[in-house]
């Protein structure tokens, strides 16, 4: 598979962007011709990795998290949303289906999410050092799409 | 996000405008909060129309809701939920614990 476009980002875990990422994501996506509903699970699972990172990976403090998108030759697009916070210490806990340390203002479906919505979906944690999520997902090729 | 309320003979209604994520969930669970515990309502109704975009947030403010309105015997209604957001709550199996309708504005 051969890189064709590619785009890095750089965001402090601040919750306000949030919604700046999904919306790079989604922008990103665009030039793969994506179905509404593919564009909303992209946006889904990236503001799902993005809000990890500033609730879990960054609880005291702000910190830098790098998000980059690539698009490959076969109409696939990976994110991958990495963070230098607390890392996770047990990552298969971690993605059951409603585990969460968040509290009661988090359901613990964040990688459910991410995991449904895409096709891939590796995690990656070292305590104290961080945290590396990368997600891919074949959009459909559709009629009339030529690339 | 824009969130509007209004109570009226028993039932709460809360309007979500804009995109519910987890920089907005806190003011949502805060404000519908309130209005329960001031209002004590039979019914409490969600309408998601205007909302463009919700991810795993969502499920907790609802949950949040849910729980808040059972314990004072009431019900929680979702109102115009949208196939991206039944298929976050589905997921999450809170559509089946809670009821939903269309409604044409």
């Amino acid at each position: 598979m051969t890189v064709v476009n590619y785009i890095n980002i750089e965001i402090p875990s601040k919750s306000t962007n949030e919604g700046l990422a999904r919306a790079v994501a989604a922008c990103f996506a665009a030039q793969l011709d994506p179905t509404l509903e593919e564009v909303n699970d992209i946006k889904t699972a990236v503001s799902e990795a993005v809000t990890n990172c500033i609730v879990h990976a960054y609880p005291e403090t702000i910190g830098k998290i790098s998000i980059k998108g690539r698009i490959y030759d076969d109409n696939t697009l990976e994110i991958v949303v990495k963070d230098w916070g607390c890392g996770i210490s047990d990552v298969k806990q971690a993605m059951e289906p409603m585990f969460t340390t968040g509290g009661d203002e988090r359901s613990g479906m964040g990688f459910t999410i991410m995991e449904s919505f895409m096709d891939k979906l590796r995690v990656k944690s070292t305590v104290g050092k961080g945290t590396t999520v990368t997600m891919r997902r074949r959009l459909s090729f559709r009629a009339g799409n030529k690339r | 996000m824009k969130i509007t309320t209004e109570y009226r003979q028993g039932r709460l209604t809360i309007w979500l405008n804009g995109e519910l994520d987890h920089h907005a969930a806190k003011s949502v669970i805060e404000t519908a909060c309130r209005e329960i515990d001031e209002c004590l309502p039979a019914s409490c109704f969600i309408d998601m129309k205007g909302v463009g975009f919700m991810d795993s947030s969502g499920i907790a403010v609802i949950l949040k809701i849910y729980k808040k309105m059972k314990a004072i015997g009431g019900t929680v209604i979702i109102r115009n939920m949208g196939s991206h957001a039944r298929k976050i709550l589905d997921m999450s199996g809170l559509t089946r614990l809670i009821s939903s309708e269309e409604v044409k504005a």
